[in-house]
C-alpha cells in the first residue's frame, strides 16, 4: 500500500499548529482590543437622523445661540437636558410657523405630546457622568462633543469609553480651559496649553478622581 | 476534527450568550428616558398643578413675582453686587440677546431673520419704569415673547434686570457722572468716534 500522505505533509502539519495558533491570537485581539474601540461598537462619528430636521450648524453656527439657552441644566445638575417643545416655540411661534419640516414641534406643542429626540450619547447604565462637575470646572463642551456647531444631525464625537474618561482624570491639564471659554464651541486651544492647564488645575482646585466608585457608584 | 470543530463553535455560541447588555440598559429610568407605562411616554413626571417642594414656598412676593401690593418694586429685591451684575450679564447674553441684541437696542440676530423687533430698552418709557416691570415681563412674558420662567431660575432673572439697568445707564449716563480723572479718557474716545463716524464708516 502506497503512502496515504506525502512527506512534506508533515511540515504542513506543523506549519498548520504554529498558523492555528496565530490566527486563534489575531482573532482574540480582534475581538477583545480592536472591535471594543472600533466605531462599529461604539457608534462615534454616526449621525443619528432625528424626527425633525434640528440643526446645530444652523441654530448654533450661524445664528450663535448659546448652549444654555436649550440645554439650560448644563451647568445645574448632572444632565444637561433637551430642551421642551416649549423652547422651540420661543422663536417658532413666528419663525418658519408655516414650514412642513416643523409640524411635528407644532403638533407637539397643541397635543402636549413630547417630540421623541432620538438619544445620541448614551453611557453604559453603570456608569454616573455629571455635567455640572466638568462645565464649572473649566472642561469646555467641545473638549467632548467636538464642533457641534458645524453638525447639522448630532454625532457621538468621541468614543466614551472608560479609557478616554480616565486620560483626562489621569491629565485635566491637558484640557482645561479659562471658565469663560467653556461654551465657546469655536475655543482653540492655545499653544501653551500645558502651563495654563497645570495653572487653572490649581486655580480651581481640579482633582478628578480614578478611583472606581466616582464613576461605578 | 469534526468534535473539536463543533467543540470550538460550541464554546463561541455560549461565549457570545454572554455578550447581552443586561447591566448597560438596567431596567430603570434616567433622565429624560422612554416610558411605556405612562400614555405620553415620558419617565420624568409633570408635577401636579398646586405642588409645593420642600423650601420652595413662594411667600415672598416682591422676590417672586417683582410686585407688592399690586405695584411693581422699584428696588430689586436682592443685594445687588458685582457678581450678580457680571452673572447677569453672562444671561443676558444667553436668553435676551438673540432677539434684544448685545446692547439692548433690539437688533439681535433672531429679528434679523424676521421675529417682530422689540422696542429699544433705551427709550424714556422703560429707563423710567420700575424694575419689576422687566422682572414680571421675563416671569410671564409680553406680547409675541414669551415667558422665560422655565429657562431662567428667579436670581438669575433678577440679576438679568439688574445688568438691563447697567445697559441703560451705559447709553445714557450724564457727563456729571463721570469722575473728574478719568474726564479726558471719555473726551479722547468722543472725539475718535466723531471722527471714526466723519470717515463714514460708522454705526
Ligand atoms: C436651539 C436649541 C439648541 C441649542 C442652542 C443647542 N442645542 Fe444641543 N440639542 C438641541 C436639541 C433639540 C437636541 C436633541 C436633538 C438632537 O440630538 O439633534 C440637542 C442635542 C444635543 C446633543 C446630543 C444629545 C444626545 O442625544 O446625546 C449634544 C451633545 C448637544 N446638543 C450639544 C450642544 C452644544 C455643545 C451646544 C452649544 C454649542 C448646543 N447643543 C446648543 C437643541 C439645542
Ligand atoms: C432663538 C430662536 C430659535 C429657537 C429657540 C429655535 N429656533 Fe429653529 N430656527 C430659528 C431661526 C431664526 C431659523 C431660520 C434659520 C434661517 O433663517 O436659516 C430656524 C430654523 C429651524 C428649522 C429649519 C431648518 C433649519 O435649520 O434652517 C428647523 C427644523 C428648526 N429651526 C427647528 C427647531 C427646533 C426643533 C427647536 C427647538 C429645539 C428650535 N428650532 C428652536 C430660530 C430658533
Ligand atoms: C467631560 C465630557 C463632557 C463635557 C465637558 C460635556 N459633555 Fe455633554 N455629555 C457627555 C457624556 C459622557 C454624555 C452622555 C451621558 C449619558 O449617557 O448619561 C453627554 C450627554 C449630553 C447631552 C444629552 C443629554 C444628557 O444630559 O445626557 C447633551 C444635550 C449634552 N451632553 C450637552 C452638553 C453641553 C451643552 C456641554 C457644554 C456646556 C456639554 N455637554 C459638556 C460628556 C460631556
Ligand atoms: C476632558 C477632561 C475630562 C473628561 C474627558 C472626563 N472628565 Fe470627569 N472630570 C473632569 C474634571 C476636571 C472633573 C472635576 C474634578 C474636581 O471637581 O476637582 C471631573 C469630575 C468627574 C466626576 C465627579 C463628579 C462629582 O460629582 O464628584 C465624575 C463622576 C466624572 N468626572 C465622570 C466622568 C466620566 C464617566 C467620564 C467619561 C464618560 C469623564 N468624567 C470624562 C474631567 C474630565
Ligand atoms: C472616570 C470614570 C471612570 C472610572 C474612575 C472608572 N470607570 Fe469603569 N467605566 C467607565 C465608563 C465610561 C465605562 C463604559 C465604557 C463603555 O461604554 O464600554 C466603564 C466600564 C467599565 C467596565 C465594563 C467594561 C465593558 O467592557 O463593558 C468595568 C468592568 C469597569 N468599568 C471597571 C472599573 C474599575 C474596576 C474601576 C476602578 C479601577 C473603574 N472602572 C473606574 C468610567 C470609569
Ligand atoms: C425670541 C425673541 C426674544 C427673546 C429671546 C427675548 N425677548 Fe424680550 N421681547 C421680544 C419681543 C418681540 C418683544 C416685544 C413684544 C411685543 O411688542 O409684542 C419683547 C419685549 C420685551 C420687553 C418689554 C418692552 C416694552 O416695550 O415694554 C422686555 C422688558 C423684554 N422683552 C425683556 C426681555 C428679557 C429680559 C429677555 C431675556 C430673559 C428677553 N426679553 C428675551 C422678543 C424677545
Amino acid at each position: 500500500m502506497s503512502q496515504l500522505f506525502h512527506p512534506a505533509a508533515n511540515s504542513i502539519a506543523k506549519i498548520s499548529v504554529v498558523a492555528g495558533a496565530l490566527a486563534a491570537g489575531l482573532v482574540a485581539i480582534l475581538v477583545l482590543f480592536v472591535l471594543p474601540r472600533s466605531s462599529y461598537v461604539t457608534r462615534q462619528h454616526e449621525a443619528r437622523v432625528q424626527p425633525v430636521p434640528f440643526y446645530h450648524a444652523h441654530h448654533v453656527g450661524s445664528m450663535g445661540i448659546d448652549c444654555r439657552y436649550c440645554h439650560t441644566s448644563v451647568d445645574r445638575s448632572a444632565v444637561a437636558g433637551i430642551p421642551p417643545t416649549k423652547t422651540c416655540m420661543n422663536c417658532h411661534s413666528q419663525i418658519w410657523n408655516q414650514a412642513p419640516t416643523l409640524e411635528p414641534v407644532r403638533e407637539s406643542w397643541r397635543t402636549g405630546q413630547p417630540i421623541e429626540w432620538v438619544k445620541v450619547h448614551d453611557l453604559p447604565d453603570f456608569v454616573y457622568f455629571n455635567h455640572s462637575a466638568h462645565v464649572n470646572k473649566g472642561v469646555g463642551c467641545s473638549t467632548c462633543h467636538g464642533r457641534v456647531d458645524k453638525m447639522s444631525f448630532v454625532w457621538q464625537e468621541e468614543s466614551l469609553l472608560m479609557e478616554w474618561c480616565l486620560e483626562c482624570h489621569r491629565q485635566p491639564e491637558k484640557f482645561l480651559r479659562p471658565k469663560s471659554e467653556v461654551y465657546d464651541i469655536t475655543y482653540q486651544a492655545p499653544a501653551n496649553q500645558l502651563e495654563m492647564g497645570h495653572q487653572l488645575v490649581k486655580e480651581y482646585d481640579v482633582y478628578p478622581q480614578v478611583t472606581c466608585s466616582t464613576c461605578h457608584r | 476534527m469534526i468534535l473539536r470543530v463543533s467543540a470550538l463553535v460550541a464554546l463561541l455560541a455560549v461565549a457570545g450568550l454572554g455578550c447581552r447588555q443586561d447591566m448597560h440598559d438596567q431596567p430603570k429610568y434616567k433622565p429624560y428616558r422612554q416610558s411605556e407605562f405612562f400614555t405620553d411616554g415620558r419617565a420624568m413626571r409633570p408635577l401636579v398643578a398646586g405642588t409645593v417642594a420642600q423650601g420652595t414656598l413662594r411667600d415672598d412676593t416682591a422676590l417672586f413675582t417683582g410686585k407688592s401690593g399690586g405695584d411693581f418694586v422699584t428696588e430689586i429685591p436682592l443685594a445687588v453686587t458685582a457678581d450678580l451684575l457680571e452673572r447677569g450679564r453672562s444671561e443676558f447674553q444667553v436668553f435676551c440677546s438673540p432677539c434684544h441684541g448685545r446692547t439692548g437696542k433690539g437688533d439681535g440676530m433672531i429679528v434679523q431673520r424676521g421675529f417682530k423687533r422689540p422696542t429699544s430698552y433705551h427709550v424714556d418709557r422703560l429707563r423710567q419704569t420700575p424694575v419689576g416691570y422687566f422682572f414680571d415681563v421675563i416671569t410671564n412674558g409680553y406680547g409675541a415673547m414669551s415667558d422665560y420662567a422655565a429657562q431662567v431660575p428667579v436670581e438669575d432673572r433678577w440679576a438679568i434686570v439688574a445688568y438691563l439697568r447697567t445697559l441703560q445707564l451705559s447709553q445714557y449716563a450724564p457727563a456729571a457722572d463721570v469722575p473728574a480723572d478719568r474726564k479726558a479718557e471719555l473726551e479722547a474716545s468722543l472725539q475718535a468716534l466723531d471722527a471714526h463716524e466723519a470717515a463714514g464708516e460708522g454705526h
